[in-house]
């Protein structure tokens, strides 16, 4: 598909996410709808959609072991192997699983083909591709960080650790930019980062042709998705302010159902929601799903044991067979009789045509 | 139907499911009702602050902010109700200030009604009102979890304890 058209499309499914809320609480009023109705049911589908989604995975059968072998497998103790690259057993499954969740380990080695001009003409390079793997991890982390300091809003009294976050997110204390009416509230790290990751991450793929080639409007659309999420939210937090005391009694009375819809919520904070309705919903029926699929990844959560232990197809039905001890003794009259050679006489003595 | 690896996928499954959720389980379905900041008699008395409720709510940490910025950079120690407010000096159009309007809902960028000049100090002016921090200011901060560096600097009002 033309790139273009991809980010088009992608953007023409954007315009609502923003145009609905804007109408329906701006114009209409609808905030008890907005606030409360909309927000569950995206919960709803989040849950449900997240529950069929793994459990349609585990329906498929993975009968033989199909990790990706990035190391030495393990065959005699004198010969060094990589216990985690190329795991043995599942305490290295969890240490290669571990790295690949927390660092994104396949991804750091990922590298990409490149041409280098030389005097005598284009040369092949094989360049790791660093700042992918750089933006992806800071992208998911700043992302992480984020969702957990918004716990402040979900619960109730505010949680040690949200605060933590908060302070170290917030720690140089400065505003968003150095001018007057810009200096307060303090700016946080993440929603930087998040920004920065995220226009990195769309650059890449309108930039790099071969990225450009492959991308979807499944790819734009979750990229443009959470850069509204986020600038709805840096607005919010830097430039339009809403009143965070009814934004949080909103939160609560989710998380509590006690739903209420306090009145005097700018219409920013419903866009930001919506938005966010939005992705959770979409996120079990895209490749968002990604987050629970990494625990499901035959190549990487096997331990490479094709020869170490013996695998039996499960699906293997009862063969029935028929031995030609069995086919002897149904036809060995007819054998004998026949001058064919037997391994048994008749009278179960070892028949004398047999040893000559 | 069948499905593989129960004894794995479900209890994954569920830890996930349930971190997600845990907001649900922390909570208990039940939480402390909204704080609404208590205000001393002398400041039911000036009816209005420096600007209007609504925009105080969301704005005060800009505007205490700004102060600090104006008195310590420019030496400007007075505010103006009217006048002062920073999007009236600093962005020229009615456009802007009709769309903020809209999209925080609220008249919370009418400029302030009182038309007095205040001198710019949160220790003199803010808290002489507000003298009640721990009923005022702490209550919405600690709800929300935030910690403002005020009071790293400046002298914290003691209390008349009633």
């Amino acid at each position: 598909m033309n790139f273009i058209l991809g980010m088009v499309i992608a953007a023409i499914g954007m315009g609502p996410v923003v145009m609905i809320p804007l109408v329906g609480v701006g114009l209409l009023k609808l905030n008890f709808f907005f606030g409360v109705i909309v927000p569950y049911a995206a919960l709803a589908i989040f849950v449900i959609g997240m529950i069929y989604r793994v459990m349609n995975w585990s329906r498929s059968p993975v009968p033989y072991r199909i990790p990706t072998t990035a190391g030495q497998e393990f065959s005699y103790p004198w010969i060094k192997s990589n216990p985690i690259d190329n795991p043995k057993n599942t305490y290295g499954v969890v240490a290669r699983m571990i790295f690949e969740v927390l660092t994104f380990r396949s991804l750091f080695r990922h590298t990409k083909l490149e041409y280098r001009n030389t005097e005598t003409g284009p040369k092949i390079d094989y360049e790791w591709e660093k700042w992918l793997w750089l933006a992806a991890l800071a992208f998911h982390y700043s992302f992480l960080v984020i969702f957990l300091r918004h716990f402040r809003f979900f619960m109730d009294p505010v949680p040690g650790f949200v605060l933590i976050l908060e302070k170290l997110d917030g720690f140089m204390q400065l505003g968003l930019l150095p001018i007057n009416g810009l200096g307060a509230p303090g700016v946080y790290l993440t929603d930087m980062l998040l920004m920065l990751a995220l226009t990195y991450l769309l650059l890449r793929r309108i930039y790099i042709p071969q990225v450009r080639y492959i991308s979807l409007p499944a790819d734009y659309f979750p990229l443009f998705l959470i850069l509204t999420l986020g600038t709805t939210g840096i607005l919010m937090r830097y430039l339009i302010r809403v009143d965070i005391t009814a934004v949080k009694e909103l939160a609560i009375g989710l998380f509590t159902f006690h739903p209420v819809a306090p009145a005097g919520i700018g219409v920013i904070f419903y866009v930001h929601l919506f938005c966010l309705c939005v992705l959770i919903s979409y996120f079990p029926f895209s490749k968002l799903c990604h987050m629970a699929g990494i625990f499901l990844s035959p190549t990487r959560n096997l331990a490479n044991t094709s020869r170490i232990v013996r695998h039996v197809n499960p699906w293997n039905y009862p063969v029935k067979f028929h031995t030609y001890e069995a086919y002897e003794n149904e036809f060995r009259e007819h054998m004998i009789e026949a001058g064919l050679p037997v391994e048994k006489g008749l009278d179960s003595e070892p028949a004398k045509e047999a040893e000559e | 139907m069948t499905f593989y690896d129960r004894g794995t996928i479900l209890p994954g499954l569920i830890i996930g499911l349930c971190l997600f959720l845990s907001p649900f389980i922390y909570n208990g379905g039940k939480a402390g009702k909204a704080p609404v900041p208590e205000l001393t008699p002398k400041a039911k008395e000036a009816k209005q602050c420096v600007a209007p409720k609504p925009y105080m709510t969301a704005w005060h940490m800009q505007l205490l902010d700004n102060w600090r910025q104006e008195v310590v950079r420019e030496g400007s120690r007075y505010f103006n109700a009217n006048q002062d407010l920073w999007w009236n000096n600093q962005f020229d159009g009615q456009l802007l200030e009709k769309w903020r309007r809209f999209i925080t809902s609220s008249d919370a960028s009418t400029p302030g009604a009182t038309g007095k000049t205040y001198y710019k100090s949160l220790q003199v002016t803010c808290m002489e009102c507000h003298s009640n921090k721990s009923k005022f200011c702490d209550e919405c901060h600690n709800y929300l979890g935030v910690s403002p560096y005020c009071w790293d600097c400046h002298v914290q009002p003691k209390e008349d304890k009633q």
